[in-house]
This record gives structure tokens, C-alpha cells and sequence, in this order.
């Protein structure tokens, strides 16, 4: 028994699932929510999925050693994108969604090739191109449709698979969430391009050295993590009807929120696509059950800024159990 | 001996950065189933010369030899194919990472089709820590180990296992006793002996002589940049070698000089030189 506990606390995601259920018993002792009520509503659901098809590709980033915030950019990008094409243009849904994918293409393998290229970090790569595309996304819709609101009205198979509201309140983006979660766990714990991702975080000259081709690992991760943000804007934009011009910011501090809680290591080299999931999880109970409760919302960031330092704590002890734990199983 | 063909040979190796000579006329030859120690100190060119052989830099001038055969390699992955590999000081290894992750890091056995191949854990933690036992460190017999969780030295023995399994025949050790206690170098030292016992070709980067004869056929002693002594086992003493690699500069002068200083300065040690 003991040993199954410590098993599980050596696994990234322990972390995250401790939080989720310290939140929620927090909120049930303290806030008197109604587990049943929590459980059924539908916000904090939408806000998870919203946040978790983007976080999931940038904690893989952050477990191979780098780190994408141009994401805050993307996601306007990809809703206007899809609006503008579709919307103001009148072209068909599938030109814009594959404009917005494209652009998410496009951005991703930039920040790829920079990263690659110059010894820059990542951060401020992604920071430069975080800004860029904001400009681009403000200038194009002043220049194209001198509006800041642009209108879309997209077809009903495009409605029903990318914006739908299942029973009228949970976005069709949570099953999108999902499916990406169980793909991307896939690759990365399954396959052998998950353990190059680890590798690469890991040591980058031992990576290489090994074979590992991580030049174009790295271009496939960004273009991973822009085309899923620009793919999150676009169901927004369908699910909406309208695509405004937003600034993002926030979006990018609660992913990395989100992707730490989730036990990844901010240095790379450790983590998992299930706590990612887990963390996005708790992030979104806190920031939407809070209304559940009889707490003033505003209490929420401080929980989550308390969770997040006890999150990078934890991770640090959980590395060094990782480390350690199976060797003192052994007597000397 | 002489008339057998080196597994890999330096003639005349030159390697200028720019306007900046590094190496200068290297000639080195290695035997199957010989451990060539390089000694030098820090600054010495032992990383250039250890770069240039598995393929990171070009000599300027010079060939370089494999099997008899001139060889030029545009990348290190040309190197590693050609069974020339490379072991830093930590190991290469990632220490998040399982044993028979990492162990496999790049060349993982997969099992299933098209895109649902799967990584092999079982196979993989079986290899790992077969080819590990094999070289003796039987404290290695789980597989999901992280590596981190590994000794110094055990980490060394888990990158040596890992190049011999793998198919080298060059093993390049880079100062793989430098951070390590006594116990744990005495450790690596018997791995580097078990892998010159099967046949393969060992160049020895150090600065510690002491290991340097614990393993070594043949010695050479680099300094800034050519090589200033070539001899065989048992043709210098470890104090001769210790002078050498110190640039000519007698140790035995060295430590009087201090000593002198210290009897004169009521025990303190002289203040360091710049």
C-alpha cells in the first residue's frame, strides 16, 4: 500500500490531482459548494478546455526545454483570421478555418527556426512574435474591415463540429480537448518521439548527439502550440458568431499556470501530459467554482498564486524523490 | 605488434580557429584492445583534439585514419557511425529520464504498426541493464530507474555500455574520472579495462596521472597543443609524467619552492601568482 502511494507520488501528475481535490475540499468546507451542482455546471468545464488544447502543447514545449507565449497572440489571431476570411469576405467556413490554421503553421515554425537558429530563449522569441501578431492581427482588421468586431456566420457542419453546445451549455470543444489529450498522451508516454521530447529537455547536446533530430523536433512543437491556440480562437469564433479584437494576456499566464501545477519542470526534462491535464483541471475549479462558493471571487488569484508556489515547491520535491526514492528501497 | 593496422590513426593533424594554431602536427595511433591515455593540462588542446576526432571540428591540415582507410567526417553523427563515440565527463545521460529511456534515447525499440508503434519498455529496461551487468556493475537492475538517481560512476558505466552496445570500436573518454570520488573512479577504471578486454580501442582524456597508469598501454602528453611526450607503459614514472604534463616545470621544484615559502611565512602557503 505504501508502496503503491509512493509509486504515485513520484508521477508528475500527483501534484495536480493532490491540488484538484485539496481545492475541491476546500471550496466544499469552506465555501459550502454542492459537489452535485460543481460537477454539473458547465463553466469551469468550457474555461478548461479552452485553456487545456493550448496548454497541453506548451508544456510539452516546456518539457523539451522551451517555452511559447506567442500562444496570447495566437488565439485572437485565429478567430479573427477565421472571421475575416469567412465572415467579411463571405468565403467558405473551410477557407478560414484553414487560413487560421495556417497562419498557426506559419507563426510556429518562425518561433521554431529561431529557436533553432540564434541562442536567443525562447521567451523572448515567442515574446517578439507575441507582440508582432498582435500588431498584425489590430493593423488587419482596421486596414481589411475598419472594424474591431468582425461578424461570421458559419454553416451548420461547421457550427456542429467546431461550436456546438452540447445540452445548450458545455462548448463541443471540451470533446476536442479531450481527443487531444489522449492523442498527445499517447505520443508523448507511448512513442518514441515522446521520449525524444524528454531527451531534449533533458541535456540538447546529448539529445543530438544521440541521434535525435531535434531541430525539427523543435519547429513541430512550436507549430503545435500556435496551430492549437489559433485552432482554440477559431471554434471561438464559429461558437460566437463574431471575432473581436482582444489582447490575450491573460491567457498566457494561466496556461503556464496551468502547465506548472501540472508538475512539469520549468527547466524541462520532467513532466506529463496527464498532469498537464490534471493541472488545467484545477486551474479552471478555482478560477469558475469560486463563484460556487460563498467567497468573494476576488480571494481566487490569491489561491491561485498561493497553488503555484506550492506547485514549483512540490515539483522540486518530487524531482528529487524521483531522484532518490528507489534507492533507499535497497539495502546497502 | 607494430605491423598491425591501427583502428584509428592521426598523421601530422593540424587545426587552426582563424589565425589561432590549436593542434599542431598530431600523430596518434590506436590498437584494438588499447588504451591510449592523453594527458595535459587544462588548456592544453585535449578538447579540440577530442572534438576533432569525433567529428565536430575538421583537421586543417592532416588525415585521419580508420582502419587504415583516410576518413573525413562532415558530422559527428558521421563519426558515431563509423563506431568512433564520444563519453563526456557527466555521462551524457539525461537524469530525468528512466535507465532504459535513456539508454535508448534516439534508437528506441518499438513494437506494433504504422502509427501505433509503441515504445518497448520491457525489451528496452532488458537490454539497458543486461548490457550494464555485463560490464559488471551489477547494482543496476532496474530498468525504470531514473538515471539521475545513478552514481557518478555508474552513470560513466551506463554511457560506456551504451556506446559498446551500439556498435563502437573508438571510445573517446573524456575526463570520465574528474568528478569522481576514489571508490567511484576505481569503478570506471575497471570498465574501461573490461572494454579494452574486448577488443576495442580506448583513448583516455585525464589530468590525473595516477588513473592514467591504473589503464593505459601508451601515454601522451599534450602540451599547448603538440604532443611533447610518447611513450609505452612503464617507460616513464608517474613523477616524470606529472612533470611533463606540468610543461616541463619540475613538481619536485615546484613543491620546495612552496615548502620553502611556508617554513619562512610561518605555514602560510605563498600568494597564488597571476
Amino acid at each position: 500500500m505504501t508502496d503503491l502511494f509512493g509509486t504515485f507520488l513520484r508521477k508528475p501528475a500527483a501534484g495536480a490531482i493532490l491540488s484538484l481535490v485539496g481545492v475541491i475540499a476546500f471550496f466544499v468546507i469552506f465555501g459550502g459548494v454542492d459537489l452535485g451542482k460543481l460537477a454539473g455546471a458547465a463553466s469551469w468545464v468550457n474555461f478548461a478546455a479552452n485553456l487545456g488544447i493550448v496548454a497541453i502543447p506548451v508544456g510539452m514545449l516546456m518539457i523539451a526545454g522551451e517555452l511559447d507565449i506567442s500562444i496570447g497572440a495566437m488565439i485572437p489571431a485565429g478567430s479573427m483570421t477565421t472571421a475575416i476570411v469567412s465572415g467579411h469576405y463571405e468565403l467558405p467556413i473551410a477557407v478560414g478555418m484553414i487560413c487560421a490554421l495556417g497562419l498557426g503553421v506559419i507563426v510556429g515554425t518562425i518561433n521554431g527556426v529561431l529557436a533553432n537558429r540564434t541562442t536567443v530563449p525562447s521567451l523572448i522569441i515567442t515574446l517578439g512574435t507575441l507582440v508582432a501578431m498582435q500588431g498584425v492581427v489590430l493593423a488587419a482588421a482596421k486596414i481589411l474591415t475598419g472594424k474591431a468586431s468582425v461578424a461570421l456566420t458559419a454553416p451548420d457542419w461547421a457550427k456542429f463540429t467546431f461550436g456546438q453546445l452540447i445540452g445548450g451549455s458545455h462548448q463541443v470543444i471540451i470533446l476536442w480537448w479531450i481527443a487531444l489529450a489522449l492523442v498527445l498522451w499517447f505520443v508523448m508516454h507511448a512513442t518514441r518521439y515522446g521520449n525524444w521530447i524528454f531527451a531534449m529537455g533533458g541535456d540538447k547536446d546529448s539529445a543530438r548527439n544521440a541521434g535525435i533530430p531535434v531541430r525539427q523536433m523543435t519547429v513541430a512543437l512550436f507549430i503545435l502550440s500556435a496551430t492549437a491556440a489559433s485552432f482554440t480562437g477559431m471554434c471561438q469564433a464559429i461558437l460566437f458568431n463574431s471575432a473581436q479584437v482582444s489582447g490575450g494576456m491573460n491567457i498566457i499566464f494561466n496556461v503556464i499556470v496551468s502547465v506548472v501545477v501540472g508538475g512539469t519542470l520549468l527547466t524541462g526534462g520532467f513532466g506529463s501530459v496527464a498532469g498537464i491535464f490534471f493541472g488545467t483541471l484545477t486551474f479552471a475549479v478555482v478560477n469558475q467554482g469560486i463563484y460556487f462558493t460563498q467567497i468573494d471571487r476576488n480571494w481566487s488569484n490569491l489561491i491561485i498564486g498561493v497553488m503555484l508556489l506550492v506547485a514549483v515547491a512540490m515539483n522540486e520535491n518530487f524531482r528529487t524523490l524521483a531522484m532518490t526514492a528507489v534507492r533507499k528501497k535497497k539495502p546497502a | 605488434m607494430a605491423d598491425k593496422t591501427p583502428v584509428i590513426e592521426l598523421r601530422n593533424v593540424d587545426k587552426s580557429f582563424g589565425p589561432i594554431d590549436v593542434l599542431h602536427e598530431i600523430s596518434l595511433k590506436v590498437n584494438e584492445g588499447e588504451v591510449l591515455c592523453l594527458l595535459g593540462d587544462n588548456g592544453a588542446g585535449k578538447s579540440t583534439l577530442i572534438k576533432t576526432l569525433a567529428g565536430v571540428h575538421q583537421p586543417t591540415r592532416g588525415e585521419i585514419l580508420l582502419d587504415g582507410q583516410p576518413v573525413r567526417f562532415s558530422r559527428p553523427k558521421q563519426a558515431q557511425e563509423m563506431g568512433i563515440a564520444t563519453v563526456h565527463q557527466f555521462g551524457g545521460t539525461f537524469p530525468l529520464m528512466s535507465i532504459g529511456r535513456s539508454f535508448f534515447a534516439g534508437v528506441e525499440p518499438t513494437r506494433g504498426w504504422g502509427p501505433f508503434k509503441v515504445y518497448d519498455r520491457k525489451t528496452a529496461n532488458r537490454i539497458a541493464v543486461e548490457a550494464v551487468q555485463n560490464f559488471g556493475i551489477t547494482r543496476i537492475d532496474d530498468g525504470d530507474r531514473l538515471v539521475g538517481g545513478l552514481s557518478g560512476g555508474e552513470r560513466q558505466s551506463l554511457a560506456i555500455a551504451r556506446a559498446v552496445h551500439f556498435g563502437a570500436r573508438v571510445l573517446i573518454l573524456d575526463e570520465p574520472t574528474a568528478a569522481l570520488g576514489v571508490k567511484q573512479a576505481a569503478h570506471v577504471l575497471r570498465i574501461v579495462n573490461e572494454a579494452k578486454r574486448r577488443g576495442l580501442a580506448v583513448i583516455f582524456i585525464t589530468h590525473q596521472v595516477m588513473h592514467a597508469m591504473a589503464v593505459g598501454d601508451h601515454f601522451a602528453v599534450l602540451i599547448r597543443g603538440a604532443i611533447a611526450a610518447d611513450f609505452r607503459k612503464g617507460e616513464k614514472t608517474r613523477e616524470e609524467i606529472a612533470d611533463l604534463m606540468a610543461g616541463g616545470e619540475s613538481m619536485a621544484d615546484l613543491e620546495s619552492s612552496i615548502e620553502g615559502y611556508m617554513e619562512s611565512h610561518d605555514g602560510h602557503v605563498p600568494p597564488p601568482v597571476h
